[in-house]
């Protein structure tokens, strides 16, 4: 086995953990403090990487562009929530799913009919377009790796924000407890928007970052939806914590595992079968693991206090 | 006996369904033989969905999986009677029975884990084992993979019924999806289905009175698979063709718009709302409108998903509210 690409395959697995993170974390609250089943937020993802292509196009600097992108995804998720969303709340998760479902049409049309059917490019500065030896022998690209920074610093402050602020208090009181925060006379609806912002805004952060390295096309919001929905499943509903660990734990089970997988499944079986065999099971391995997961805790790994009900 | 006026629309439903070959015939016309085929294929998996979903509170996320399956069946079928010369594998009877079975069979398996989950839970982990199934198709390289696989043959159904004739293809699916229709019918209206939709209005009570939700949901599940995966049979020897986008999440979700259009409390609200979702779809992309040089209808999506949302907020029963005799809630 190879140890630097089994190296470099880990801080892959980071990278990709961390992006699920950052969409993740918005998500999870979203749908812990509100109940609400959010489709749309691949969308908001979709529409940070957008953004952030714009803005660098007329200012000439994927800083700049990645500053202006975060309020204007902000913006965006508020505006989102205080149009279609907020009636929703009180709806059973089928018609959020659907009209989530419908947002997502709706976004992915509008990108169609502003930006064009091809995808963008988002240059990259000269700075972060090269590669670091952070282990001699070893070069790693610099984008990816301040992608990996950027992702532990927002989670180290999102940790911040929800265990020592009293938005925070508010937030975990939330996602344990909705109606009796509401009894104790909190303005929710502020508190859903503010959150809602939040997320989106995270979103737009994790697409921004993804545009880069991906591509940004329409429909990117949606593959990566479907991962994140598995993470802060696994992770439990509400939970911050959750989402961290689950998001890392299947960032590092699908990037190492699909590189490693058919090596290890040829030491098993005949290597025409593994050979067939491997892409299957290592795109299947992280939905096997929120079935299992699934199937010995209903409620996922870390559920918020209060809610195992 | 009498009809209310529901049931006469109903039935002129169905009178025009069966007599639609005639009438594009007389039109000139064939196209809308085939589409009007495909809206009652996926009527009948958004039939068997809706006793999942509108009666028994069970909002599976992956019902088009099974949908795929059966379709598999008959493309895995043809594949090797054409590949190989496995003649018995073009029998279309086994491929019905391995089609419908099969699908039950893993209906049973999934319904198993996901029924011990609840809510959003149960949503993310019957979409968590569909997109296994899509990524298993995904990834099979001798059936095709992401291309999908070509179906050089119809099933063939021993001289009882040719396939390859659209009229009978159209008419075996046309009574397919009455049977479907009567056997809800019946479903619905039986201990069973009074078991099913208890559990969805209050299961703390139907537990008290000495009924295990559990086993009833499993076989619900089981069932609506089943149907589904017969659906995949028609849609693979309608369409020829089978890829694995027709196991895809979104196509699932499609399924779910269906019975929302339509409305879930009605028996033909799954009909109507599959209607209603490619009608509009061949609708609002032929709009011939155009502003600032771009045609309207090719941007269709930027009204279907507003009009979604419009249906969920404004018209919870979708078309069936719009019917004499509605109720006023599921």
């Amino acid at each position: 086995m190879n140890w630097l690409l089994l190296l470099e395959q880990i801080l892959n697995g980071f990278q990709l953990g961390l992006l699920l993170f950052l969409l993740a974390a918005g998500l999870t609250l979203v749908f812990g403090i509100m109940d609400m089943v959010n489709l749309a937020h691949g969308s908001l993802y979709m529409m940070g990487a957008y953004f952030c292509a714009t803005f660098t196009g007329w200012t000439g600097s994927f800083l700049i562009g990645a500053l202006l992108t975060l309020p204007a995804v902000f913006l965006l998720g508020v505006v989102v929530e205080m149009v279609a969303l907020r009636t929703l709340y009180a709806r059973d998760h089928l018609d959020q799913v659907m009209a989530t479902f419908g947002l997502i049409l709706f976004f992915n049309e509008a990108t169609r009919l502003i930006w064009g059917p091809i995808g963008l490019v988002i240059p990259l500065p000269e700075f972060l377009n090269q590669t670091v030896e952070i282990i001699p022998g070893a070069p790693y690209p610099a984008f990816r790796l301040a992608i990996i920074l950027v992702g532990f610093l927002v989670a180290g402050l999102l940790y911040l924000i929800v265990s020592r602020t009293k938005l925070g208090m508010l937030i975990r009181a939330g996602a344990s407890n909705r109606d009796m925060i509401g009894a104790l006379g909190i303005n929710i609806r502020l508190l859903f928007t503010l959150v809602f912002g939040l997320g989106a805004a995270l979103a737009g952060l994790a697409g921004l970052m993804a545009g880069p390295i991906l591509s940004v096309e329409i429909g990117m919001g949606e593959s990566i939806l479907i991962l994140t929905l598995v993470v802060i499943v696994i992770g439990g509903i509400g939970s911050i914590k959750g989402a961290f660990i689950a998001a890392i734990l299947i960032g590092l089970i699908d990037t190492v595992g699909r590189s490693f997988l058919p090596e290890l499944l040829d030491l098993v079986l005949p290597s025409q079968t593994a050979a067939t065999a491997a892409p299957a099971i290592s795109s299947m391995m992280i939905y096997l693991l929120m079935a299992l997961v699934l199937a010995i805790k209903p409620q996922g790994l870390f559920p918020p206090k209060g809610v195992g009900r | 006996m009498s009809l209310t006026p529901r049931q006469m629309i109903n039935a002129a439903l169905l009178v025009i369904l069966a007599l639609l070959p005639f009438l594009t015939d007389w039109a000139g016309d064939s196209f809308y033989t085939g589409l009007v085929a495909r809206i009652l294929i996926l009527a009948i998996a958004a039939l068997s969905l809706n006793l999942l979903i509108g009666y028994g509170g069970m909002v599976s996320f992956g019902h088009a999986a099974f949908i795929g399956v059966g379709a598999y069946v008959v493309g895995i079928g043809a594949f090797h009677a054409f590949e190989d010369g496995i003649d018995w594998m073009l029998n279309g009877y086994i491929q019905l029975i391995l089609a419908i079975f099969g699908t039950a069979f893993i209906a049973l398996i999934i319904g198993a884990i996901s029924l011990r989950t609840r809510g959003v839970y149960f949503i993310m982990i019957t979409m968590a084992f569909s997109q296994m199934l899509y990524f298993t198709a995904v990834g099979v390289e001798t059936y095709g993979a992401d291309d999908g696989l070509s179906i050089y043959s119809r099933s063939d159904m021993l001289g009882l019924i040719d396939l390859n004739d659209e009229k009978s293809l159209y008419y075996l699916i046309f009574f397919s999806l009455l049977v479907v229709l009567y056997l809800m019918h019946r479903l619905v209206g039986s201990a069973f289905g009074n078991v099913i939709r208890g559990s969805k209005s209050n299961e703390a009570r139907m537990r008290a009175i000495g009924f295990s939700p559990y086993k009833y949901r499993l076989t619900a599940f089981v069932i609506a698979g089943a149907i589904a995966g017969y659906a995949g049979f028609l849609m693979a020897n309608l369409n020829d063709f089978v890829s694995p986008d027709v196991m895809h999440w979104t196509r699932s979700g499609d399924l779910i718009i269906m019975i929302l259009l339509g409305g879930m409390a009605s028996l033909f609200g799954p009909l109507y709302g599959a209607l209603a979702f490619l009608m509009l779809e061949e609708l609002l992309s032929s709009i011939p409108l155009t502003i600032g040089g771009l045609r309207v209808g090719e941007y269709w999506q930027l009204l279907f998903g507003p009009l979604l949302i419009l249906v969920v907020l404004y018209a919870r029963n979708g078309v069936d509210s719009f019917l004499p005799g509605a109720r006023k809630s599921p």
